[in-house]
């Protein structure tokens, strides 16, 4: 479930992430507003990494109307908003939460989050290394 | 934003946090109901940190509207018949 893209880490890990959910066996599946989804698509024109890609809204429905879920559910955070998405998708969904949390204010943004997730944050703006190292610590696509 | 882009509704709140839409019910309306993320009213499933404050003041609903790149929007929108379903949901 992507964010806002206006933060460059974003569009690079949300890829990075869905190759090694894909490797692990995941089929995974891309919600996002139509500006965070088209830099992916963008960036995959010949669909190597990407599979479904759904408007975030649609999304959101179709979860609280029971005609889907998932297992797992990966929230890109830095913004309020981000928190916002991330406690409904655990309030809708039955999968489990992982809250990728990052931008300047990653430390703030944290102390936010009193809801049930894995936490994995870091302070990436324009470099995704520091994320993806959070990432790779806690390995989300282990079994 | 689906059919709430095309009501008549007033933004009480921009930008703001989802901490501070819900301060904002509870300290300037007297009647409001509390709901969980996901709850529709009108069209759209609302988003935010349970428990979510949704306003009613006469046929005026106030509620949290949130859209990733601009945060969450404070809405006032009059419906008589959401109004009525919404304070149904009281008894």
């Amino acid at each position: 479930m992507l964010g806002c893209p206006q933060v460059p880490v974003q569009t690079s890990v949300a890829l990075y992430l869905i190759n090694r959910l894909r490797k692990s066996g995941f089929v995974p599946v891309v919600a996002g507003n139509k500006a965070a989804n088209t830099l992916l698509v963008i960036a995959d024109p010949d669909r190597h990494y990407l599979g479904e890609v759904m408007d975030l809204d649609r999304a959101v429905t179709m979860i609280t109307e029971k005609k889907r879920d998932f297992d797992r559910c990966f929230v890109f955070i830095h913004n309020d908003a981000g928190i916002s998405y991330a406690a409904t998708m655990g309030a809708i969904s039955k999968a489990k939460i992982y809250t990728l949390v990052y931008g300047e204010h990653y430390e703030d943004l944290v102390k936010n989050i009193d809801f049930p997730c894995t936490i994995i944050a870091a302070k990436a703006v324009h470099n995704p290394l520091p994320l993806k190292k959070a990432i790779d610590e806690v390995t989300p696509w282990a079994a | 934003m689906g059919c709430v882009e095309s009501m008549n509704y007033e933004i009480l709140m921009r930008g703001g946090s989802f901490k501070e839409c819900r301060e904002y019910i509870m300290k300037h309306f007297t009647e409001y109901i509390e709901v969980q993320p996901g709850f529709r009213i009108f069209d759209i499933h609302t988003i935010g940190v349970p428990p979510i404050a949704i306003g009613l003041d006469r046929d005026f609903i106030i509620f949290p509207y949130t859209k990733p790149c601009h945060g969450t929007f404070l809405l006032r929108i009059e419906d008589t018949a959401e109004a009525a379903r919404l304070r149904a949901m009281k008894k």
